[in-house]
């Protein structure tokens, strides 16, 4: 068996060492030089441990990888949140773009949505479901070390993807930009999440499966299916990162949009409400609002979601049919998706009162909040009528940032807040101030967004369509780009505060792992740092 | 018949605990359902409405017959229909006498404005201030002349664009192919001495031969341009790609070829007419 993975990585090794030397193009090259580097590394710490012999089997949770997890997201996040930050303000000084093609804007505008939605995102979902699976199993991750091999695996695959966008390798599709060897290497990681997903699960003491489970499965099958057909193409050679994608014209901008949809629905939604189907009764300490509407919401959100993705092509190519209904599908989305807002608020019936004491409690309370504002917008936005003035504009930027921001930010804040202490065994956070602070911050910073982008984008609106009595334009696109100015200040200035409240919650993280303050022993009621 | 509010406590429990979760047995909200209901009432309404259910060849119309296309034409036609006869009044109307109609007029700016806005901001900017390379079309300086039918001209044929026959054409030659350096270094002092700027006396003295000799065919011998082929007013503050001395020895080296695409053919008679009204009433029109 060790003899077999030795040589398994150093054919990996040399391979990919042949594949850099041959490459075609840049990206290609310096990716396939990372490869090389990460089996040879791998291939001498399995070398170093030939012949030891095996370590015990060790019984229990599995949380190491959790650990793992809350470090990476944690990173990935103000990594993410940074650049978010960066771009904002490039847009209102372009000047910030330095003049060099690794810092503009069409590069780092997908380093950032890469960087917070599938590294800070998905590290903070694969992290949460790996906790979650097995308390509500009551049982150990399946498959051993596949789990590290999904954790690092996933982490591969962001810094090829990041890498690749700096170096400008791109298959220009949203959401979807890593090129075609990217894209196998994140199926074949998938698949071994699926496999210990669905191995935990298999192996429960619990009979029943609890309702995140659900969510979180839902999350993974879907996603592997998205991401492999939005990724179907054919290499121009095996040694260039470019690639001729399947579908073309109207069909590849529908498949595309899609996929793009649905990795908000259900990487963004489904996987992010099991994460909330956890930590919010447990946070509250109270039973779930009601078992019969997660049953109900689960599975029309889980069938209307997968219809929607036309509402993203209204008054385009695409044929008037198949804009209803993504229109109507969209529509009727909205109770469903309200379905898990109502769960999660309803559970704090009888124990509201812990808001004021509480700001982890808060954070959930808020983050579900954003998520029923953002989950009736997106509907309202699909209306046709609304869409033709809402399309293009940076009304549809402010709808995702208060769904990523306040949903998806801030479900992910109070799962590490509620994670940290219980996996490095402390009694307590280090300090609930910064929490509170965090949140605040938060807030403020997500409000400065989502209304300065409502502006921006009703009045960029208004300024295309604006024509005088006789049919004529009164615009031109750039006066709606100087319009934007103050508004795109005010943005990167929510975008600010909003990374400020991250880095005081790793902080906090970090001291609280550490024990700062506190012993390992029981917390007495003294020495307690002033809060 | 209603069954009196119950409190949670009186609700029973699903009887799993996972991990010290339980989950309440209570009713969806009637109003959450409700409202479930009338969205997907109302989506059946919508498909009967409009284009729908796809078929095998093509899909519903929908009771209105409405589609996305024929809603932007029926817009487009209503406001032609509008404009046809002070459109045609455009067409029969020099360019000279539409200023003297006060409808025409202003038919002819807001119309310009709207195409200006369209297809001349990009290069010219939104305010026709120009740019590095793209004149300012705000201005009296002109590099072809400013009268409204020349403008006209113009704007129907472009500047070097190669489709059309009548556009307008000159090509200064890459002096640095042809002098050496030493003597375009000499004319450049002469440039910057005519158009008022610090130079180097004794250069410039002997740049003024040189450029007798090679650029006073086109930009005369005192600097001043000449319309008929397109060549600037060298001694004049305002330039095309800078009159620094840097720009200035590019520019003698390696020539210039500024091109405007002709307008004909992408966008109608009357929109040439009106694009080139408005352009002469920005400030700088003759």
């Amino acid at each position: 068996m060790e003899i077999i993975k030795l040589i398994v990585l150093a054919m990996i090794a040399v391979l990919a060492a042949m594949a850099a030397n041959f490459g075609q193009d840049w990206p290609y090259s310096v990716h396939m030089f990372i490869v090389m580097a990460c089996a040879f590394y791998l291939f001498v710490k399995a070398l170093q441990k030939f012949g030891d012999p095996r370590a015990p089997v060790d019984t229990g949770y599995q949380d190491d990888v959790v650990r793992a997890g809350v470090i990476a997201t944690s990173f990935w996040g103000i990594a993410g949140f940074l650049v978010g930050v960066y771009i904002a303000f490039q847009l209102a000084f372009p000047a910030l773009n330095l003049d060099l093609p690794f810092t503009t804007f069409g590069r780092l505008r997908p380093l950032h949505t890469s960087a917070v939605i599938f590294a800070f995102g998905g590290n903070a979902l694969i992290a949460t479901s790996f906790y979650i699976v097995q308390r509500t199993c009551g049982a150990r991750l399946w498959g051993g070390n596949l789990s590290w091999f999904v954790f690092w695996g996933y982490q591969l695959f962001i810094v090829l993807a990041a890498t690749g966008y700096l170096l400008g390798a791109t298959q220009s599709k949203e959401y979807a930009e890593p090129e075609w060897y990217v894209d196998i290497w994140l199926t074949i990681v998938w698949v071994a999440y699926l496999a210990v997903y669905l191995g935990t699960i298999i192996k429960r003491k619990e009979p029943h499966i609890y309702v995140a489970n659900w969510f979180f499965l839902a999350f993974i099958v879907t996603v592997a299916m998205l991401h492999i057909v939005n990724n179907l193409s054919l290499p121009v050679s095996i040694f260039s990162s470019k690639s001729i994608q399947l579908f073309s014209g109207v069909q590849d901008a529908l498949t595309q949009w899609w996929y793009g949809h649905n990795a908000v629905g259900f990487f963004l939604t489904a996987g992010f409400l099991g994460m909330m189907y956890y930590f919010v009764p447990k946070q509250a300490q109270k039973p779930v609002f009601s078992y019969k509407l997660s049953i109900i919401h689960f599975w029309s959100l889980i069938f209307l979601y997968i219809w929607a993705g036309p509402h993203h092509l209204h008054y385009t190519a695409l044929p008037d049919w198949a804009q209803t209904l993504g229109m109507v599908f969209s529509i009727m989305l909205w109770m469903p998706s309200w379905g898990g807002m109502i769960n999660g608020l309803m559970t704090l019936n009888g124990a509201w009162d812990k808001l004021r004491t509480d700001p982890v409690l808060k954070m959930m309370v808020l983050s579900l909040a954003f998520y029923g504002m953002s989950t009736f917008e997106g509907p309202v936005m699909s209306i046709k009528v609304v869409n033709s003035l809402s399309h293009y504009t940076d009304w549809t930027i402010g709808h995702v940032h208060s769904g990523a921001l306040g949903w998806n930010g801030m479900i992910t804040f109070a799962a590490l807040y509620y994670l940290t202490p219980r996996l490095w065994g402390r009694a307590r956070l280090y300090s609930t101030a910064m929490v509170n602070w965090h949140f605040w911050l938060a807030t403020i910073g997500i409000i400065f967004y989502a209304a300065s982008m409502w502006v921006t984008g009703i009045m960029e609106g208004l300024m295309w369509r604006e024509v005088d009595a006789q049919g004529f334009l009164v615009n031109s696109f750039a006066d709606t780009v100087a319009a934007k100015f103050p508004m795109y200040v005010v943005r990167g200035t929510g975008g600010l505060m909003y990374l400020a409240g991250a880095i005081i919650m790793c902080v906090n993280l970090w001291l609280t792992a550490r024990g700062v303050g506190q012993t390992h022993t029981q917390p007495t009621a003294q020495a307690i740092p002033a809060e | 018949m209603r069954k009196p509010k119950m409190n949670d406590e009186d609700y029973p429990t699903t009887g799993h605990e996972w991990d010290g979760i339980r989950e309440y047995d209570k009713p969806m909200p009637r109003w959450w359902l409700w409202t479930f209901y009338l969205c997907i009432l109302f989506s059946i309404g919508y498909m009967i409405y409009y284009p729908a259910i796809p078929l095998i060849n093509g899909a519903t119309k929908g009771v209105l017959g409405y589609s996305s296309r024929a809603e932007v034409q029926g817009e487009i036609d209503r406001v032609n229909a509008q404009n046809a006869d002070i459109e045609k009044l455009l067409l029969a109307t020099p360019m000279e006498q539409i200023a003297k109609d006060p409808d025409l007029s202003r038919f002819a700016s807001a119309g310009g404005a709207a195409v200006f806005r369209t297809y001349c901001a990009q290069c010219h900017g939104a305010g026709a201030q120009g740019a590095k390379g793209y004149p300012n079309l705000q201005d009296d300086d002109w590099l072809w002349g400013g009268d409204l039918t020349t403008l006209e001209t113009t704007i129907r044929h472009g500047i070097r664009h190669d489709a059309d026959d009548d556009t307008r054409y000159s090509e200064m030659p890459k002096f640095g192919e042809i002098l050496p350096q030493e003597e375009i270094k000499q004319i450049a002092e002469y440039v910057l001495a005519i158009s008022n700027q610090d130079h180097d006396v004794a250069l410039a003295m002997l740049g003024k031969p040189l450029f007798i000799d090679n650029c006073s065919a086109c930009h005369g011998e005192t600097g001043l341009g000449d319309r008929e082929q397109g060549a600037p007013n060298l001694a004049d503050a305002l330039w095309l790609f800078g009159g620094d001395r840097d720009t200035v020895l590019h520019t003698i080296t390696n020539s210039r070829f500024g091109v405007m695409p002709a307008w004909q053919g992408r966008i109608t008679d009357a929109q040439i007419k009106q694009v080139a009204f408005y352009v002469h009433q920005l400030g700088g029109g003759e």
